[in-house]
């Protein structure tokens, strides 16, 4: 409900969310641009495949705030017991669960700490992720006050990952929050950056609405991983906007295996030539589940690169989306792009729609693109039945194989290490 | 240890094995051979279990159980390899993960305890010098990315550390030069036990210089038309199979 949020807007523009002016402004002229829009519809051709009608009828408040124990996040946690965290509770920044010390002047904090130190932020916040966009990213803007802020300096390099990981507790049951984050890597700077989405209570129904930032600086490396671990039974809408500059490498792994609707987008500009960019997904779906992935990157310069992989696994009756565009201008010439988008089925219910979407007007460049929709390979299945392996046992490691495929293109081994261990664990729990 | 009895089968409403027998006993290697179309793959890719393969008659008893009631799974933990004639790729899965998975489960399946991944390393290791392969192999894709006679290589490599005490061959020898062939060879000699058998299904009699057979039958329209010693198999080399038609077509 439109109204629900505009009632909340003016309690929150009036505690806390009314400063600095220059971001008063912004969330005001979101604030407006939602009211004015509204949930896209169906007719809406970015949305044809995404009812978000349970989103638009609910009248999710702000999520409570809440505390909850180190313990309780350890599930969460991998890798090195020292990485960097941010701990958020729903939406709210959880000091004393997080340290994130980092060398060389680099600083991870909450975004709200950053507004308020640093000016400079109005330089980007809000300025790459248009919230004319997606009524979505207009909300978040509206709200948009805590979140992820991480900014390592020129030539800075982090030993290792900040982890921002956002976990909603039974008690947001109704209840939205819109992370907000902001990583700046500036040039020759390189980065690993873990953005989690998780929840202690499993069953619960909320609404996550993610907006996140990223600007690559002219040769900085970064490497983005999104893990969409949301309770089935909640909502979660995010927007990933990328900006990358000369020469600059960005490589993003998204897995979204939460979510009774799930929607991401990840836009990525290239505004310089001698750019590469790599998109790797993998989404899980099972039940009830609608998982909608929608990518689009911008070649607007010559010389760049982009390969995008995006994999999907389906069980009962739960659907997929896959959308991904690929703009290539006249002057970006000698574009290298590469989409892939393969999907498997498990179950008679299960159902994809996938579209690849390429508009290309430079004539020197070599683009790609290629999706498939399909089940087991029954030759493999009794290959490994034939060497030992029962039939389920089989069928569990196929479906492992097909995933992993795309999960051993994450450079960082812990991480790999725990995507691998997460989708054993789904598949765990296939028939 | 194997008899196969009038033995038909066949795919969708083709029948492609029309009444086969043959009698296996431990310690021996029986070759089949016969032109292309003749049934030889079919046959081997029935007894391991295939599922494109529809069974319509006849019966086969291994090990005094009834094979074809046996699920595929059941048949390789009870001792039956079939080496694939087109193994297949499994992008994602390395080949000591595949392997290992495989070793464990008819492990299992026996009583025997699981070896977990540094002792399944010590068994691996020695197998590896009988396909005169570098361990480097193991962290590839099952096959992905696989030359043919890596594929092959492969095959052998599972049977060398399966150890099955019925190995079937499915033209392992196709397409594969003097030196992997003399591999191939070698993995199946060392396999030769007074428990164990061998059927070496085959096109060509050339691999039969290195694995040296006890019987050579030859099929041709889903029939053993002709069974014989090693000599038979020169005999075909030298005549080739068309000699043998026409006996059984004047018969």
């Amino acid at each position: 409900m439109i109204e629900t949020y505009v009632r909340e807007f003016e309690a929150f523009s009036a505690n806390g969310g009314g400063s600095p002016a220059w971001l008063a402004e912004q969330r005001r002229a979101a604030m407006d641009r939602f009211a004015r829009v509204g949930f896209p519809t169906a007719k809406d051709e970015e949305w044809r495949f995404t009812p978000v009608t349970p989103i638009a009828q609910a009248s999710f408040t702000p999520a409570p705030a809440a505390t909850v124990t180190a313990d309780a996040l350890a599930p969460f946690l991998f890798g090195n017991p020292g990485w960097p965290l941010l701990v958020f509770v729903n939406g709210r920044y959880q000091a004393e669960l997080s340290s994130a010390a980092l060398p060389g002047g680099a600083v991870a904090e909450n975004l709200a700490a950053a507004i308020a130190r640093d000016p400079s932020l109005e330089a980007h916040l809000g300025r790459h992720a248009p919230v004319e966009e997606s009524a979505f990213t207009a909300l978040n803007t509206a709200f948009l006050r805590e979140g992820a802020f991480v900014h390592v300096p020129a030539r800075v390099v982090l030993p290792e990952p900040v982890h921002a990981l956002f976990v909603t507790t039974a008690g947001a049951e109704g209840g939205v929050a819109h992370p907000r984050n902001l990583f700046i890597v500036e040039r020759e700077a390189r980065a690993s950056i873990i953005e989690s989405y998780v929840t202690l209570a499993p069953g619960a129904s909320y609404f996550t609405n993610a907006v996140t930032e990223v600007l690559s600086g002219e040769n900085a490396w970064t490497e983005h991983t999104r893990l969409q671990r949301e309770s089935e039974s909640a909502y979660h809408v995010g927007l990933t906007h990328v900006e990358q500059e000369r020469d600059s490498h960005y490589r993003s792994f998204t897995l979204a295996m939460g979510g009774a609707i799930a929607r991401h987008n990840l836009h990525v500009r290239l505004n310089a030539p001698g750019i590469e960019t790599l998109m790797y997904g993998l989404y899980l779906t099972r039940g009830q589940q609608l998982v909608d992935n929608h990518t689009a990157i911008y070649h607007d310069h010559p010389n760049c690169n982009s390969w995008e992989v995006y994999k999907g696994v389906l069980d009962g009756r739960s659907r997929g989306v896959f959308n991904g565009k690929v703009f290539v201008k006249p002057e970006a010439q000698k574009t290298d792009a590469k989409q892939t988008n393969r999907n498997l089925i498990l179950s008679d219910g299960a159902r994809v729609d996938t579209k690849p979407q390429l508009e290309i007007f430079a004539d020197d460049v070599k683009c790609t693109h290629g999706a498939t929709i399909g089940r087991l390979d029954e030759v493999a299945v009794f290959y490994a039945r034939s060497r030992g392996i029962p039939a389920a046992e089989a069928r569990r490691l196929l479906t492992y194989a097909f995933a992993a495929e795309v999960v051993h293109e994450v450079a960082l081994a812990p991480v790999r290490e725990e995507l691998d261990r997460l989708v054993l664990e789904r598949l765990g729990t296939l028939a | 240890m194997l008899e196969i009895k009038e033995l038909r089968a066949g795919a969708g409403d083709v029948e492609i094995l029309k009444g086969i027998t043959l009698s296996v006993k431990p310690g021996e290697v029986h070759a089949i051979m016969g032109p292309n179309g003749s049934g030889k793959s079919t046959l081997a890719q029935v007894l391991a279990g295939h599922p494109a393969y529809e069974v319509t008659g006849g019966s086969v008893t291994y090990m005094g159980q009834d094979l074809l009631d046996m699920e595929p799974e059941a048949r390789a933990q009870a001792g039956v390899f079939l080496a694939f004639q087109y193994p297949v790729e499994i992008p994602g899965v390395s080949n000591a993960y595949f392997l290992r998975a495989a070793y464990n489960e008819i492990r299992k399946a026996n009583g025997q305890e699981e070896l977990d991944p540094m002792d399944f390393l010590d068994v691996l290791e020695a197998k590896l010098k009988v396909v005169e392969w570098e361990p480097e192999i193991m962290s590839r894709a099952v096959n992905h990315g696989f030359s043919g006679g890596e594929k092959k290589r492969n095959e052998i490599l599972q049977m060398a550390v399966l150890e099955p005490r019925l190995a079937i061959l499915d033209e392992t020898d196709s397409g594969l030069d003097i030196d992997a062939l003399r591999i191939v060879a070698n993995g199946v000699n060392r396999l030769r036990h007074p428990e164990r058998a061998t059927i070496v299904v085959t096109h060509y009699q050339r691999l039969l210089n290195y694995i040296v057979p006890d019987y050579v039958h030859v099929l041709s329209g889903g029939r053993i038309v002709k069974s014989g010693g090693r000599e038979l198999a020169l005999e075909l080399e030298s005549r080739g199979y068309e000699w043998i038609e026409e006996e059984v077509g004047a018969a």
